[in-house]
């Protein structure tokens, strides 16, 4: 019963009833019932789609129903470059949403604009619509994008509404830059493979072979 | 049958030819910018070159030059498998009779990548059927890939949130910086990579060592 007070439940069922808030118990259905609607505009949308395959399998979260029209949706995933062009379409899109709504601005492009910084983007979607969760990444991993989700699930059941940015854990290619930085200023490389070891377990962690 | 193309170029036109190179099988003419339809229509015509197919048309802007901006027009001959770059220039400081013969008429194709042409460089093509913007929106004002357009203006079509509506701070959050993904910075930027920490970033191996 996630975040319900599981002690007030507890003690209510031996009674027959249970007693919780009006709003946790909302919350509590809210996150995991979340209708998506995918506004896709760019690469990121690749990631998108690896997110919902079986591999990351986003309906774990519950998350997992497109919606194909805003009135029936009540998380807007804005996904890609959203050019100037697009901005007044973006607007009316989270207009016909219904409240209560929230909104993932996907990837560096749609929480900054990333590196278009230029006549023909938008530097970041919240200069246009409310966003609850920023997932940086060019594109964002889908761990990220869970990642996010959970944060989004979180807020939901907390009521909390400030918009929150998802953290990236640690940097894949400054590992890789290090690893082949230590072994070419190594006499013999098999000497370090020990630490190699050490050092891959504890950034990405489970166990290295 | 490389300067093929070009002799028989010369040969034609004469003096209107203003120059020639040839590098690496790539060849080059610039021709003036009053016989661009007929030097056209000729390498269209000729059976012996036989360009039917327009491969791009753009503008280059340099603003040093007189006359500024260089349009160039790719050609490739599929049955001869050969291919040709023509240029001309138009337009003076302030783009004053940057005007084109349109050439819709000898290759269609031709039709929106004259239309891309006008909206990014402000060539004018005369006789075109359907002269608009084909990237930018009608309300754009200017033409974004002149260089005196300024680099970092914008034209939203939406007015921007501000601040106090969105209760929020709306410059870019970290790990979101200002020259998020541009390895080669903005005047004013730092270009030596000194933006701040990513939070949580994990230590280098060669530290802990
Ligand atoms: S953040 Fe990167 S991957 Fe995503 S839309 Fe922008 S450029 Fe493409």
């Amino acid at each position: 019963m996630g975040d319900v007070n599981r002690s007030l439940v507890l003690e209510g069922s031996e009674q027959g009833y249970a007693t919780t808030r009006l709003d946790a118990l909302l919350g509590w259905a809210r996150k995991y019932s979340l209708f998506s609607y995918p506004f896709i505009t760019a690469c990121c949308g690749m990631e998108f789609m690896a997110l919902t395959s079986p591999r990351f399998d986003v309906s774990r979260f519950g998350a997992e129903v497109p919606r194909f029209s805003p009135r029936q949706s009540d998380l807007l995933w804005v996904v890609g470059t959203v050019s100037q062009r697009q901005g007044p379409v973006l607007k009316r899109i989270y207009e016909q949403m219904m409240a209560p709504k929230w909104v993932f601005a996907f990837g560096t492009c749609a929480a900054s604009g990333g590196f278009y910084d230029n006549y023909t983007t938008v530097p970041g979607i919240d200069k246009i619509i409310p966003v609850d969760v920023y997932i940086p990444g060019c594109p964002p991993r889908p761990e990220a994008v869970l990642d996010g989700l959970m944060l989004l699930q979180d807020k939901i059941q907390r009521n909390e509404r400030r918009p929150s940015v998802v953290k990236p854990r640690f940097d894949p290619a400054e590992s890789v830059h290090d690893m082949v930085r230590l072994r070419r200023s190594a006499a013999d490389p098999r000497a370090l493979l020990p630490a190699m070891r050490e050092h891959t377990k504890r950034n990405v962690g489970g166990s290295a072979s | 049958m490389s300067q093929i193309v070009l002799d028989k170029l010369r040969e034609r036109f004469g003096t209107a030819i203003l120059e020639t190179h040839t590098n690496y099988g790539d060849d080059t003419a610039v021709v003036d910018r009053g016989v661009w339809k007929a030097v056209a229509t000729f390498l269209r015509e000729d059976p012996a070159l036989d360009f039917d197919m327009p491969v791009d048309l753009c503008g280059v802007d340099y603003p040093n030059r007189m006359p500024r901006m260089e349009v160039v027009l790719h050609l490739y001959s599929v049955s001869k498998g050969q291919r040709v770059r023509i240029k001309t220039r138009v337009g003076d400081d302030d783009m004053d009779g940057a005007e084109l013969d349109s050439l819709v008429g000898v290759w269609p194709g031709l039709n929106w990548l004259e239309r891309e042409v006008f909206d990014m460089s402000g060539v004018r093509f005369r006789g075109h059927p359907d002269l608009r913007r084909i990237l930018m929106y009608p309300e754009f004002e200017g033409h974004p890939l002149q260089r005196t357009y300024p680099a970092q203006k914008t034209q939203p079509l939406v007015e921007y949130r501000t601040e106090d509506e969105a209760g929020v701070p709306l410059n870019k959050l970290e790990p979101f910086g200002a020259d998020e993904g541009m390895p080669f910075g903005r005047k004013g930027l730092p270009r030596d990579g000194t933006s701040p920490a990513v939070p949580g970033r994990r230590r280098s191996l060669t530290e802990d060592n």
